[in-house]
């Protein structure tokens, strides 16, 4: 390693192990309470506390039998399958269109755009709140759905517009000038390019929605409560062995959705490394 | 051939063709905008127009207007100096006697309480006590008879200050003031005043998660942008898969490592550090702890990147001309990673400044930031004009941050690190 060859004299040695040190322990305090609540969730007792009593399946049996829990993962899957795919066309045509336009306002637009990234949720789920109660939207599976669709854009457009900026504008070219009309061209030649920046704007879309808790506390009916609502609730009750089998689960979406992002990133710089 | 012809024969063919090409031009500019309104419409009605929708709440003031309209109007005339006269009396009791059949009258005294402690007491007392319409010309002796506070300039003043249709009542209380019966803007009394505590709360937690962030995260930041790839690729799972964990997964994890039966306690107990329990959550340090684990990954990415865009030529190059390492680092290093610095502070002070789920599930009643007050004041209380005006502040606040943080990445690719 061409760094560790220039660490020559005493005192940076010790800077760079201290280094390592420190990072090791940010390591340890970013990981470990994800990796401890884990083992807890197949204890065979009712308490959260090491060591574990035994080793059972009965906290993820409760949650698998119970109508609550099982309703609101049913919920996280609709709503987030419902406004990635929302999400996904209108963020990858405003993408498309932002990637062509040029104006000064476009600064203004792109800001405008992604601004739901930026406003805090409480703002945007009062907003919201006072705007679709009147028109019967708050406590419906609809009001939901557009209200992640909107947190959810700025990724799609973020992730597309990085993919666009990559892509060569000549092939859109050298397709219509072998006579492709323009949707033709974009469905065989443009689309393929930029699919996984496509795949990827989804995985973010469905993450934003899957975690998203604050919009739906203020707007879910009953109905409607999606799993990171019922494990706030869960939470704020007491916390038993059951949230910590959701939180297993929820854990185990995110390490998905990780390592597919993670598998195009490759795949796409592998290509990249190709051309 | 002179120069003049071969201009005026090249013009003559060139004219139309730059007009095509403008008109083919501004055909694809609009094609290219096409695909952007619909996004645009969209954010306008699930985003945009419900923020504007809050604004507009922080100001209107509708109540006292629709129960008491007769006595709004009459107030409009009155300088508010001594005591309205009886025409405005005689509309109040009007207005009352309407306001009871219409069974109004409980929302002009939530609105008129908030302005004047007491005031719900004032309106349903005088509307139980007022059995008929009193005779022309003795509206004002009767309703002082009914309630004395009558005879009091202040309560008319809340009247005429509450009747709309727009008021700056919300926005004042939302920076602790208020205007006096003379209409000047002053204090607001002590019990009342708690907004700036808030605020000033708001940013000294913010302040110090984002200081925190960047003490822990500089440190990681430049161990996995001076490693080699391979090796710092694997080291970055341990920033991702925290940043990709629901938010709500992660803080329950605090809870039950720092609960007083918690890991962090029991295993203190067991190595004989403690012989009780140590108070970690549900205060002002598990606030901390939990929002600097959440927000670390905005610090540490792009910090990264900016840490990756330099060149270890330079190190290598100030070493070469007798640079102490330590010299180098703060003079030519550290000035380098400014940009990122500066933007992982604004980012990770921009979202720590709105946080609602972490402090209201770790943190005790001192420890609550301005966004769980905003939800109070919807959900419990529906004092909806207080929640909205709160909102609007923390907007502004955010709005000047994000401005900032605009103009600090403008053509850094540190937006990517939004969410990778």
């Amino acid at each position: 390693m061409s760094d560790n060859a220039s660490l020559r004299t005493p005192s940076q040695r010790i800077a760079w192990t201290a280094t390592i040190l420190v990072s090791a322990l940010v390591f340890i305090f970013l990981i470990a309470p994800i990796l401890a609540i884990m083992p807890l969730s197949f204890s065979s007792g009712s308490y959260l506390t090491y060591p574990l009593p035994g080793l059972s399946f009965r906290w993820y049996d409760d949650f698998i039998s119970s109508p609550r829990w099982m309703n609101s993962l049913k919920n996280s899957m609709i709503i987030g399958v419902a406004s990635t795919m929302l999400s996904m066309v209108l963020g990858t045509l405003a993408a498309l269109g932002l990637a062509q336009w040029k104006s000064r306002f476009k600064p203004l637009v792109l800001a405008f755009v992604l601004s739901p990234v930026v406003v805090p949720g409480v703002i945007t789920a009062v907003g919201l709140y006072f705007f679709f109660a009147p028109i019967g939207l708050t406590g419906s599976y609809l009001g939901l759905i557009l209200a992640h669709t909107a947190l959810a854009t700025p990724f799609v457009v973020i992730t597309v517009g990085a993919t666009l900026q990559s892509f060569d504008t000549n092939l859109a070219r050298a397709a219509a000038s072998l006579g492709a009309s323009p949707l033709e061209a974009f469905r065989r030649v443009i689309l393929p390019l930029i699919l996984p920046g496509l795949a990827s704007g989804a995985l973010f879309a469905f993450a934003t929605s899957f975690d998203e808790v604050v919009i739906v506390l203020f707007m879910a009916g009953p109905e409607q409560r999606t799993l990171p609502r019922e494990m706030f609730s869960g939470i704020r009750e007491n916390i038993s062995p059951t949230i910590t089998a959701a939180a297993v689960i929820l854990t185990t979406v995110s390490v998905i959705l990780l390592a597919t992002l993670e598998g195009l990133r490759r795949r796409n710089e592998r290509l990249k490394g190709g051309g | 051939m002179t120069a003049a012809s071969l201009t005026g024969a090249d013009s003559r063919t060139e004219v139309p063709l730059k007009r095509r090409l403008k008109r083919a031009e501004r055909a694809r500019q609009l094609k290219a905008l096409a695909l952007v309104v619909p996004l645009l419409l969209f954010l306008l009605f699930t985003f945009a127009g419900p923020i504007a929708g809050m604004l507009w709440r922080a100001v209107d003031d509708p109540e006292v207007r629709q129960v008491l309209p007769q006595t709004v109007a009459a107030l409009a005339s009155w300088d508010g100096k001594d005591l309205p006269d009886e025409r405005a009396y005689a509309a109040l009791a009007g207005d009352i006697q309407a306001a009871r059949a219409a069974g109004t009258i409980a929302i002009a005294a939530k609105r008129l309480n908030y302005a004047l402690n007491g005031f719900r007491t004032i309106l349903t007392s005088t509307a139980r006590n007022l059995k008929t319409m009193p005779e022309p010309g003795t509206a004002k002796e009767a309703l002082g008879k009914i309630n004395p506070a009558w005879r009091e300039r202040a309560t008319w003043t809340t009247i005429k200050d509450a009747g709309g249709p727009v008021t700056s009542f919300y926005l004042l209380g939302a920076l602790d003031l208020v205007r006096n019966a003379d209409g000047a803007i002053v204090a607001a009394p002590p019990d009342q005043a708690i907004y700036r505590e808030v605020f000033a709360r708001t940013f000294l937690i913010s302040l110090g998660v984002t200081a925190l962030c960047l003490i822990l995260g500089f440190p990681v930041a430049y161990l996995l942008a001076t490693l080699p790839p391979g090796r710092s690729n694997l080291l970055m799972i341990f920033v991702l898969l925290p940043f990709w964990t629901s938010l709500l997964v992660r803080t329950c994890a605090w809870i039950v490592l720092l609960q007083s039966k918690g890991v962090v306690n029991d295993s203190l107990h067991w190595l004989g550090i403690i012989d009780e329990p140590l108070r970690l959550i549900y205060n002002r340090f598990g606030v901390c702890v939990a929002m600097t684990h959440v927000l670390l990954p905005f610090m540490i990415l792009p910090l990264y990147s900016s840490m990756k865009a330099i060149s270890p030529a330079y190190m290598r190059a100030a070493a070469s001309l007798g640079a102490p390492p330590l010299t180098a680092f703060l003079r030519i290093y550290l000035p380098q990673t400014l940009p990122g610095i500066g933007a992982g502070c604004l980012l990770v002070f921009i979202l720590a400044l709105g946080y609602y789920i972490t402090p209201a599930l770790v943190g005790g009643a001192a420890d609550q930031m301005i966004s769980y007050f905003i939800a109070l004041y919807t959900t419990e209380t529906a004092n909806w004009g207080l929640a909205s005006a709160l909102g609007a502040v923390l907007l502004l606040a955010t709005i000047l941050l994000a401005l900032v943080y605009g103009k600090l990445v403008q053509g850094q690719q540190v937006t990517g690190g939004m969410k990778n």
